[in-house]
């Protein structure tokens, strides 16, 4: 496991810079996090972001995009729209989690 | 916003068109064929793949409203039940191993293939129909499943999907 610095935060990643602790997460560094790959968080966003923070300790992993439509009730083409090309991966890497395990 | 990380490590998302393209040709109308395009086809979207799918053949019964949510699963045919074939031939067998196979598709949370088909078409998907099925079963495109955006050629498709690796399914 390493540790990388984003504006100040020290954090542990995993090879690819997906947040391994949970806790070590909070809003403004999910602000930071979606600034690093582009993407300006609105209420919106927010609202995916928050989805997804509530539901991983709920459900035990990383919500997949049907999960957050589905539950969290943010319809799927508005998904990608707010997080263009890879949904699942962007909202889980901005919400501090692991990438969705799941197929579907 | 000001991020003055020391060179942080952040995932690459592909930002530059990766250009990349998934065909995938959907030939069977039986349940449990139906799912392995549809998995990948919304897999592939979820990673920023141009997706198209093809349905024709039997693969026509994805897509035909009348039959589209009714797939069925036999036993006849496919060893890797591992239970005896003279069993699959009974009456209700395949009622009940529909039932069965569907229970545990939706136990997983995986929808029915009408609304996967239409999850696969909200994350940008393209559906095609075939020309030749649709005119050999006598079927235009109002009896089809509502997003398939047309009924072309295998040719049509080929164009469409110049350059995308192909799945035939």
């Amino acid at each position: 496991m390493s540790t990388t610095t984003i504006d100040g935060h020290e954090i542990h990643v995993d090879d690819e810079g997906f947040m391994t602790q949970y806790d070590e997460w909070s809003e403004d560094l999910g602000t930071v996090l979606a600034a690093q790959i582009g993407i300006e968080m609105s209420e919106e966003h927010w609202n995916a972001i928050r989805f997804l923070r509530r539901d991983f300790p709920e459900n035990g992993e990383t919500a997949t995009l049907r999960r957050v439509a589905t539950v969290g009730g943010i319809p799927t083409k508005q998904l990608f729209v707010l997080f263009p090309k890879k949904p699942a991966t962007k909202m889980a890497y901005i919400a501090g989690l692991p990438k969705p395990r799941g197929c579907v | 916003m000001s991020t003055t990380a020391t060179t942080p490590v952040v995932p690459s998302f592909g930002e530059d068109e990766s250009g990349r393209k998934l065909a995938i040709i959907c030939s069977k109308g039986n349940l449990d064929m139906a799912y392995p395009g549809l998995i990948l086809a919304n897999a592939a979207l979820g990673e920023g793949v141009e997706t198209h799918l093809f349905f024709t053949f039997w693969g026509f019964d994805m897509i035909n409203k009348k039959t589209m949510g009714d797939l069925k699963f036999t036993m006849l045919g496919n060893t890797a039940t591992h239970m005896p074939q003279g069993l699959g031939g009974l009456p209700g067998m395949t009622a009940m191993a529909t039932h069965q196979m569907k229970k545990s598709i939706e136990e997983i949370g995986v929808p029915e293939v009408p609304e996967f088909l239409q999850q696969i078409v909200d994350s940008g998907g393209h559906l095609w129909a075939c020309r030749m099925s649709a005119d050999m079963q006598h079927l235009e495109a109002e009896d089809l499943y509502d997003e398939v955006e047309a009924i072309i050629s295998a040719s049509d498709f080929i164009e469409k999907t110049d350059g995308a690796q192909l799945l035939f399914i």
